[in-house]
């Protein structure tokens, strides 16, 4: 086969794949969001499918994960800090594992919420995947911020998706400070195991929201460079 | 003198051979930054080619040319002794062609020029001797192998900071990748116009003074960027294909761009590379036919155009595989950044044929390439093959001259 020295200075890029994984942080967020309604209703049957669907796309992302690190070698020159990258996709894909890790609790203990529970914790959940939503819309901006070369226009527009993000991060702060305390008002009524785990669940849902607002400060870092 | 009309058939064999493996490698390469951009089809790269090489090799060639042929070795010594000339330029020529159609068959991103100047050396010094090679000007010849990337690099850096600073940064890109891409193309077209017209074209009869130079540098930068303009004020936005910033359609008014830098590029080249391969036959062949060895003479055009035909005849036939491999592998480079990294190897390519400098369009390309990179223009560069190619000027310089050697022994032997 003919070969040619010029094909061969040019690495592949990373932002594909780098959207492709972020998008199915995305949809584990989603699939989570169904998990959780199946939960809520106690239907296992249905939680179980949807938790095996979630593990699927897990382990997806992991694999598009690996692929990744695997192509972005030290020798490689990119207009953005090749740890950036590696933390982005890690951070990425902490979103994926987190959503699995919910499923698993709830599901591994078939975690019932009380009644009165249920509306914040769903609200809570939604607030979420709505982060991680953004976040993806945001990393969605990166192959324009690479044709643009990380200047200009379209750094003032990711710059307004990533302060939205912030925005979305603080109301799943919120929700879930305030979802605590309703918890922490009725703690004594409920069997004290569940209500360590209840705060867990609690706990890894704001992670969803947190690593999201993680994924916006490292674009920043990238454009920054 | 017997046995002349032998050598000189030899020579044209040995050129045509070179021009071949030019086009099959070097060539195809230059042109693959546009084809691989989709700024311009196989066909139409063919066609720039075959026309631009040649207007670069006749209008813009001659000083490269006449280094190749003469500027490197002391021929005094020579005076009485004109076959030992020959057997070298031939055994120098058939070395380069060798070492490069092997190159070729393997990948090595081999540069003509690196080949072509071990080869002359190889043979200078142990044909004639150590004194023979005019050391100082091979070194001159060496620096510019360094400086010339380099430089490539540094004005691709510019030149794509200023389409970054123009355009890609703007509010609304596609009106301003439409005002100011006209621009570009009276840049391109002006300089290599003013670099080949201040060098002098006497020699096809054209006599300017200064200021007509300027004139009529200008006026052909003006026609082109005309043209240009005409052409893109007919691109619309490509429907759906982009939100806000409508980045694909600046790319096609980029493309459009794109194809007078590959003119350039195939123009810039003409005027290097093309002479790697006639340089040795034209002193072959004045050597043959007056007897003697002759420091200056006149270039037969039929060389010249012995050159250009192989190495359009070596696109077609090898040089079409390469570019398309090339088109599928190089979907990065963006006729954005594809112009910027052509049009700074061009202008640097043009610049040092003035000065008679051979250099290395390969590396110039690559110094091109890295300099857009360092504007944050390419997403992914791979700096191992980079080295590699580097790493191949050293190794090339040694082969050319070790070939070349091996087949001048065996030249004497038999004649």
């Amino acid at each position: 086969m003919p070969t040619s020295f010029l094909a061969g200075i040019f690495g592949r890029s990373p932002v594909q794949p780098l959207k492709d994984h972020m998008a199915k942080a995305a949809e584990a967020g989603h699939v989570l969001l169904d998990f959780i309604e199946a939960a809520l209703a106690g239907d296992w049957e249905r939680a179980a499918n949807v938790r095996s669907r979630l593990q699927d796309i897990e382990h997806e992302a992991d694999r598009l994960k690996a692929d990744l690190r695997i192509r972005l070698p030290s020798t490689l020159m990119m207009p953005v800090d090749r740890g950036d990258l590696l933390d982005l996709i890690t951070t990425q894909d902490r979103i994926a594992n987190r959503a699995k890790d919910i499923a698993g609790l709830m599901y591994g203990r078939r975690m019932v919420l009380p009644d009165s529970l249920a509306p914040g914790y769903r609200r809570l959940a939604q607030r979420s995947v709505d982060a991680v939503d953004q976040a993806e819309r945001s990393v969605g901006e990166l192959d324009e911020l690479f044709t643009a070369g990380f200047r200009g226009a379209e750094v003032k527009l990711v710059e307004r998706m990533i302060t939205e993000l912030d925005a979305i991060e603080d109301d799943t702060d919120t929700l879930a400070s305030e979802l605590r305390a309703q918890v922490f008002a009725m703690e004594q009524s409920l069997p004290p195991v569940d209500v360590i785990f209840l705060y867990k669940a609690i706990e890894w849902l704001g992670d969803l929201g947190d690593f999201s607002h993680r994924v916006g400060g490292l674009l920043q870092r990238l454009i920054a460079r | 003198m017997e046995g002349m009309t032998l050598y000189i058939i030899l020579a044209a064999v040995f050129g045509l051979y070179m021009a071949w493996g030019i086009g099959a490698n070097d060539v195809a390469n230059a042109m693959a930054t546009s084809t691989g951009a989709k700024a311009i089809s196989m066909r139409q790269a063919f066609l720039i080619a075959a026309v631009f090489e040649f207007a670069g090799a006749v209008l813009a060639g001659g000083a490269v040319t006449a280094t190749i042929r003469s500027g490197m070795i002391d021929t005094a010594d020579l005076a009485g002794n004109p076959e030992l000339l020959i057997f070298g330029m031939l055994s120098a020529l058939l070395a380069a062609a060798v070492w490069l159609n092997l190159a070729s068959r393997h990948g090595w991103p081999v540069s003509t020029t690196h080949s072509i100047v071990g080869a002359i050396v190889g043979f200078a010094v142990v044909g004639i001797g150590f004194e023979a090679v005019k050391w100082a000007k091979v070194g001159t010849i060496v620096m510019s192998w360094v400086v010339s990337p380099l430089l490539a690099g540094i004005v691709a850096f510019i030149i794509f900071r200023t389409v970054q600073w123009l355009i890609l940064d703007r509010e609304n890109p596609l009106a301003q990748a439409k005002r100011w891409v006209p621009v570009y193309m009276f840049f391109a077209a002006f300089n290599i116009s003013l670099v080949t017209l201040l060098k002098g074209l006497t020699h096809v009869g054209l006599d300017l003074d200064t200021r007509q130079t300027y004139l009529l540098s200008a006026a052909i930068g003006l026609g082109i960027a005309v043209m240009g303009w005409a052409l893109i004020r007919r691109i619309q936005p490509v429907p759906g294909a982009d939100r806000d910033n409508h980045f694909a359609t600046v790319e096609r008014v980029f493309a459009v761009l794109m194809i007078v830098t590959a003119c350039s590029m195939a123009f810039a080249h003409g005027s290097n590379d093309v002479a790697n391969a006639v340089g040795p036959v034209a002193a072959v062949i004045s050597t043959a036919t007056s007897g003697q060895v002759q420091q200056t003479s006149s270039m037969p055009p039929w060389i010249l155009l012995l050159g250009g035909a192989g190495i359009v005849f070596g696109l077609m036939t090898y040089g079409r595989a390469v570019m398309r491999t090339v088109g599928e592998q190089i979907t990065a480079l963006t006729p954005s950044r594809g112009f910027a990294a052509e049009m700074a190897a061009a202008a640097t390519i043009v610049l040092a044929s003035g000065t008679g400098l051979p250099i290395s369009t390969t590396h110039t390309l690559v110094g091109a390439v890295l300099g857009v990179g360092m504007a944050r223009g390419i997403a992914a560069i791979n700096l191992q093959v980079v080295r590699n190619i580097f790493v191949s000027w050293v190794v090339t310089v040694p082969a050319g001259a070790l070939l070349s050697v091996i087949f001048f022994l065996i030249f004497r032997a038999v004649f």
